[in-house]
């Protein structure tokens, strides 16, 4: 009897599972994760949940009958341990091992960490209610790191009264996310919030009680927030003979190794649309490439190279942030409808000579698709642009 | 089948709109989405069970009745 097994037991790994199942695969179907939860969404961690708005209840990614349904082998709280590619089996840390006649690899990432003792992090729903216990007004919070994560959570931290230092080595956060300009627009809602934005900053050590800056200066905290970017969890497949590279190396299939996919955070992948390889850390991705995993697992005959347009968004104050493609390494910004100062505006950007991304604050859904569409179809960026300067 | 949409669990990505024009549009003041059919025939069901699959705030189920 066939068996597939898929590692990592959240938005990618369950994609994966139904995806299979959804295309007909009847035989043994056994997912294993190290969190003891059932599969849980992670965006609201950040949002919702630190916030104090949702419990944990509403973070559940399937109710239990939907998860039933999937008839799993379900295997939580253990974690994969070790990866046979040659003996097709995979070893757990309880000491088993479950053979596989096809693998997905769905183990995402986990937060970087820095010397010292006690500072938070923000992955995990525990990592979550830790920190929304020690949030309240008159509190200091030091977030180190003003990417999406830090952002958010400093967004939050501030609507509940808490004081907040926001720390971030670059000269503009976000900058080599989304251009400067842009950077500068997000960063400026930080100020306009209160926040003590300190740029330019580097942090060597964050403890309990506040954190080392590189010149020795000492920032005094009640908590420490450290948002300084995440690791593959790729270490379970040393080993292997599988290419790890800052996430497990895939071609435009989103192969590993014969019988070996990889999605989600942990999976570096050939975009053939984009024509990079990339690693894509947002929840869209997770789910669009657990499926196509799946699919291409399921028939390897008919597999279809996984070419999507990155999505993702992000909630600060008030502002809802969305970004289409593939904006790193772009060459030129552009601003296709609103304005920058305003506040609600739509951006876009170019490599080379195509649109490879947008990124909207406050702009109504049809006005971002077709610059969606623009990206998807490689328009290039002086026909699109043309378009513009014409309505 | 009777497709159910948690409101306030949307993010507005737009991606049901992708998967399943016939059954999703998105309101336009803030992207949150909208059921045009809340029971959709059978030719639609393949499109909105993409939609549940791929909606990244797992605020779409497809239930009996
Ligand atoms: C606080 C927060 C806010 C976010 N906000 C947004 C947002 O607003 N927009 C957006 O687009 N994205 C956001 N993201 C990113 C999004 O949540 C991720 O892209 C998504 O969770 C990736 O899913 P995944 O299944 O690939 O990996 P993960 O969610 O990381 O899941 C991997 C699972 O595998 C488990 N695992 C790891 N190693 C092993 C092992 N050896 N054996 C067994 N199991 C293992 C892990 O414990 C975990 O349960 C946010 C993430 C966080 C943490
Ligand atoms: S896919 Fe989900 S989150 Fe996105 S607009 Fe539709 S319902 Fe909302």
């Amino acid at each position: 009897m066939t068996r597939y097994v898929i590692v990592g037991g959240s938005a990618a790994g369950l994609a994966a599972a139904e995806t299979l199942r959804r295309e007909g695969y009847d035989g043994t179907l056994t997912l294993i994760g190290d969190e003891s939860r059932p599969p849980y969404d992670r965006p609201p961690l950040s949002k919702q949940v630190l916030a104090g708005e949702w419990d944990a209840d509403r973070l559940r990614l399937r109710t239990p009958a939907d998860l039933d349904a999937l008839g799993l082998d379900l295997r939580l709280g253990v974690a994969a341990a070790g990866l046979d590619t040659a003996g097709r089996t995979v070893r757990l840390a309880d000491g088993t091992s479950v053979a596989y006649d096809g693998l997905v690899v769905a183990t995402g990432v986990r937060p970087r960490r820095l010397p010292g003792e006690g500072a938070h992090v923000l992955r995990s729903l525990d990592d979550a209610l830790a920190l929304r216990g020690r949030l309240a007004a008159g509190r200091h919070l030091v977030v180190v790191g003003a990417g999406f994560l830090g952002a958010e959570a400093a967004a939050v931290a501030r609507g509940l009264g808490a004081r907040v230092t926001l720390l971030e080595p670059a000269p503009v956060p976000l900058a080599h996310a989304v251009g400067e300009a842009v950077g500068r627009v997000l960063s400026r809602a930080h100020l306009e919030h209160g926040v003590d934005l300190r740029t330019g900053v580097t942090v060597v050590e964050a403890g309990a009680g506040g954190v080392r800056l590189a010149d020795g200066t000492v920032v005094e905290a009640d908590e420490v927030l450290v948002a300084a970017g995440s690791l593959p969890n790729t270490e379970w497949l040393d080993g292997s003979g599988l290419t790890v590279e800052d996430g497990v190396v895939c071609d435009a299939y989103c192969r590993a190794a014969p019988g070996v996919y990889a999605a989600g955070d942990v999976a570096r992948w050939h975009n053939p649309l984009f024509g990079v390889a990339m690693r894509i850390e947002h929840r869209t991705n997770a789910a669009e490439q657990g499926m196509a995993a799946a699919r291409n697992l399921l028939r390897p005959e008919a597999s279809k190279p996984f070419a999507p347009v990155p999505y993702f968004w992000s909630d600060q104050y008030d502002m809802k942030i969305q970004a289409y493609g593939y904006l790193r390494g772009h060459d030129e910004v552009g601003v296709a409808d609103g304005d920058l100062s305003s506040g609600r505006f739509l951006a876009v950007y170019r490599t080379g000579d195509h649109v490879s991304g947008a990124l909207a604050v406050g702009m109504p859904p049809k006005a971002i698709r077709s610059w969606r569409q623009a990206i998807t179809t490689r328009t290039p960026w002086h026909d699109a642009m043309g378009a513009v300067s014409v309505n | 089948m009777r497709v159910e949409l948690d409101e306030p669990k949307c993010v507005a990505s737009g991606q049901c709109v992708m998967a399943s024009p016939e059954v999703f549009d998105q309101r336009d003041e803030d992207g949150v989405a909208v059921l045009l059919e809340e029971t959709p025939g059978a030719e639609l069901l393949d499109g909105v069970r993409e939609a549940v699959a791929i909606c990244p705030a797992a605020a779409i189920r497809l239930v009996e009745g």
